[in-house]
């Protein structure tokens, strides 16, 4: 049985790399019952959007005024 | 944009375009400044379009690029008499091993399991949650924040990263790995648990 930690480091990878088959199904199956993972899952996604918006944002600091 | 000719055959103005934003993303990061980030870019490109070496790929002239931006990031830091070392240090030592053991318990259970973040978009648009994203990310060690920024920000492939930081396939999968737990536990208690007004 993987643990929440080692499907935490899985849900990392993910963002880099496409998982094998084995990995989808283990992270898939630990989801359906672990609503920790699945909530670290969301976060790990907005922690990407939210980098790729990093810099832009901070230029869009400043308005033409 | 540049007032310069690009007739170029390293690169059309839509890719310098591309290249110019990662490049000013990477050296503000490093420079924390923004004009002295800008003329640092600027100086890469001036560099760059000087050659006339020609690549196979996109990423290949990123690489590359990239490699001439950390000279005169260096350049930058030497003139200004500060230490700054673009050497990495050693494969596997992870300044922060101790991490995990704060987020996960024995069993690799959670200790404060992650929280229910309300309307994290809404986040994006408040200067207030940039502040702290940026305090939060200068609070991760140094290799993390780096393997965090290089893959998130300048949108490195891990394969990169390795090269970049000089360290191994597994510990740059590591490094990534904490820089996202800390980044996360960070953003969770300054911002999305925070009490605010
Ligand atoms: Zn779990």
């Amino acid at each position: 049985m993987k643990t929440c930690k080692d499907i935490s480091s899985l849900l990392s990878d993910s963002m880099d790399r496409p998982l094998t088959k084995r990995e989808r199904w283990a992270v898939r199956l630990h989801l359906l019952i672990c609503r920790h993972c699945s909530r670290f899952q969301k976060h790990l996604h907005f922690l990407h959007k939210a980098a790729e918006r990093y810099y832009p944002t901070e230029n869009d600091k400043h308005p033409p005024s | 944009m540049l007032g310069l000719p690009i007739e170029n055959k390293i690169m059309d103005n839509n890719q310098l375009n591309n290249h110019r934003t990662i490049l000013l993303r990477y050296a503000l990061l490093q420079l924390h400044d923004e004009a002295v980030a800008e003329d640092a870019v600027q100086e890469t490109l001036l560099a760059a379009l000087q050659t006339g070496d020609s690549f196979r790929s996109e990423s290949a002239v990123r690489t590359w690029l990239i490699g001439i931006l950390k000279h005169k990031i260096s350049d930058h830091y030497r003139a200004a008499d500060r230490h700054y070392s673009l050497e990495s240090s050693h494969e596997d030592e992870d300044p922060n091993e101790a991490l995990e053991q704060l987020i996960f318990d024995g069993k690799g259970h959670w200790i404060g399991s992650p929280s229910a973040w309300k309307c994290p978009d809404h986040a994006l648009e408040q200067d207030e949650f940039w502040r702290v994203f940026e305090w939060c990310q200068n609070n991760l060690s140094e290799q993390h924040a780096r393997a965090f920024m290089l893959r998130e920000m300048v949108g490195l492939e891990t394969e990169e990263i390795c090269q970049e930081l000089a360290i191994s396939h597994s510990a740059c999968r590591v490094y990534l790995h904490r820089a996202r737990l800390g980044l996360r536990e960070c953003l969770e208690q300054r911002w999305f648990n925070a009490k605010r007004k």
